[in-house]
């Protein structure tokens, strides 16, 4: 399979201290196919992420590429103009913003910013666009979902609103969907909800992922490739299943154990009950 | 084991202005009862908008219920924590918000002291606290901004203990760290409850933390409390709710 996205030594340096923040990472993302990302918070994660896209603030600067791959082109992300990343954001790449609360415009309803998602890139009519959207929302199991587009984000809780913004991005059916932290806020019901639309929209469209997150059990759920980072280095890079069987690193070894830790008394106890039934 | 809170038939309602003439009342609980027993560890688990918060608000007395009374070792909440101060302590969620910045850790741990009129020099007993905590001493000075989250939160708790409390509500205080931090944090309130003997209300969405910590869970749903359990049960949950949850878990297994 072709690579859709290859990020090459990319480099973020806050230009304000001369610091570096991001210290040359590498991967590759292939078509239909879902690289996880994980490490502690202030890791980098999500600044990486945004350096990838043109989202970050303007005294950072980018070095290396960020190749991504089309039928007929390849365009280097890192070396575009405001406008192509803007058409780009908008069409093939697609982001989940960790922080549900600030992501939406406090003085317009949701349901009038989910919509213009849809007016702006399909082309479509008002009335078009508030079907796509209500369509979207069920699909993410909101209850009643013609409520919540007549109320302004901060009546919403930030479950909610993470909801909202996965379905506009499940429903825009981009090459990439960059997610970042988008379970983190839901209760295992809903998370799991989120977590199975996203492995069905990958076999049905082909859009391949970047998930973005601490909680390594949905990780170990979704991806194929994993990437663990560090202070903004990256301690190891391969396949998922072979990097959770067989850490070669200390610090993934030290995630591992104590997300192992973590759930180890849930388990026995539901075992043990299966047991007894 | 004695009860401890008991809590019965409560419910609670919030005035919603609506788009029309005149306020429609929404209800938030209805009619919640259990009991948390002293010494325990009770979780109390629900989806986002469940009534948890409200809850833990009417438990710590920071409002009054509608209907239903809360007793408090057969006393009143507001009248419990009249003869009994610093008895009842509260961690919360947002570390940022719950902290004030202009504090350093000295100031931030002695002032409930402070409020309890211990006067004097309390170096030795912070030292002593932000050892339980397991955080260096020379962290004393410091100012919120220049410590990280899990540190904070253990500042947070190190507060909370100061008084020597007998029961402290949790809400959602792990949930904003990261999974490492997490568990640190988990063991670190598992051997302060050994040490203290005090009782817990854990607050939050994470089964997985909630099975880890606590001795009995009990699920709120749309306001009700739908099922009740000893951890060790988890598997024997009746309710739909309880199982469809408890199903959900993506676990983490090797």
């Amino acid at each position: 399979m072709s690579n859709l996205l290859t990020v090459r030594n990319l480099k973020v340096t806050d230009l304000r201290e001369q610091a570096e923040i991001i210290h040359g990472i590498s991967f590759e993302l292939k078509k239909n196919s879902c690289l996880g990302i994980v490490g502690e918070s202030g890791s980098g994660k999500s600044m990486m992420a945004k350096a990838i896209l043109g989202l970050t603030n303007p005294w950072l600067r980018r070095e290396g590429t960020a190749k991504l791959s089309s039928e007929h082109s390849v365009l280097d992300l890192l070396q575009q103009d405001e406008s192509m990343l803007r058409a780009i954001r908008r069409q093939r790449i697609c982001m989940i913003l960790q922080d549900a609360m600030s992501a939406f415009d406090p003085l317009e309803k949701i349901g009038s910013q989910l919509s213009e998602t849809f007016i702006e890139n399909k082309g479509i009519c008002r009335s078009e666009a508030r079907s796509m959207v209500l369509a979207a929302l069920q699909m993410v199991n909101m209850s009643e979902p013609e409520q919540v587009l007549k109320k302004y984000s901060h009546q919403l809780s930030g479950g909610m609103l993470q909801r909202c913004m996965v379905a506009t991005a499940l429903a825009m059916k981009p090459d990439i969907i960059v997610a970042d932290e988008p379970t983190t806020a839901l209760d295992s019901i809903n998370q799991r909800l989120v977590v199975e639309e996203f492995k069905q929209l990958r076999q049905e469209t082909g859009t391949a992922l970047i998930f973005i997150s601490h909680d390594l059990g949905v990780v170990k759920h979704l991806a194929d490739q994993l990437l663990v980072m560090r202070c903004g280095e990256r301690v190891e890079y391969g396949d998922a299943r072979s990097i959770f069987k067989n850490p070669q690193h200390e610090y993934t070894k030290y995630l591992i154990d104590s997300r192992l830790e973590m759930s180890k008394s849930f388990q026995k106890t539901m075992k043990r009950g299966a047991v007894i039934a | 084991m004695p009860n401890l809170i008991e809590i019965k038939n409560i419910e609670k309602s919030y005035l919603k202005a609506s788009n029309n003439l005149g306020d429609t009342k929404v209800k938030v609980l209805k009619g919640v009862t259990f009991t948390i027993e002293e010494g325990l560890c009770v979780g109390l688990i629900g989806e986002s908008g469940s009534g948890k918060s409200t809850l833990t608000r009417l438990i710590l007395g920071l409002e009054k219920p509608g209907n239903g009374t809360i007793l408090i070792e057969c006393q009143p909440v507001r009248q419990w924590i009249k003869t009994n101060q610093g008895k009842m302590s509260v961690v919360f969620q947002d570390y940022t918000s719950s902290i004030n910045p202009q504090y350093t850790v000295r100031e931030t741990i002695e002032e409930p002291m402070r409020a309890m009129s211990h006067r004097g020099n309390l170096d030795d007993k912070i030292d002593v606290l932000l050892n339980k905590v397991s955080l260096s001493p020379d962290l004393r000075d410091r100012y919120p901004h220049e410590l990280s989250g899990g540190q904070v939160q253990r500042i947070c708790i190190a507060r909370a203990i100061s008084t020597n409390p007998k029961f402290i509500v949790l809400d959602e205080a792990i949930s904003s760290l990261d999974v490492s931090v997490q568990t640190q944090v988990l063991k670190l309130l598992h051997k302060l409850q050994l040490e203290m003997k005090m009782t817990y209300l854990f607050v939050a969405h994470d089964l997985q933390a909630v099975a880890h910590l606590c001795n009995k869970i009990v699920f709120l749903y749309r306001g009700e409390i739908v099922e009740e359990l000893m951890s060790g049960d988890l598997a024997n949950a009746q309710n739909e709710y309880a199982r469809s949850l408890l199903a959900s878990v993506i676990p983490f297994e090797i």
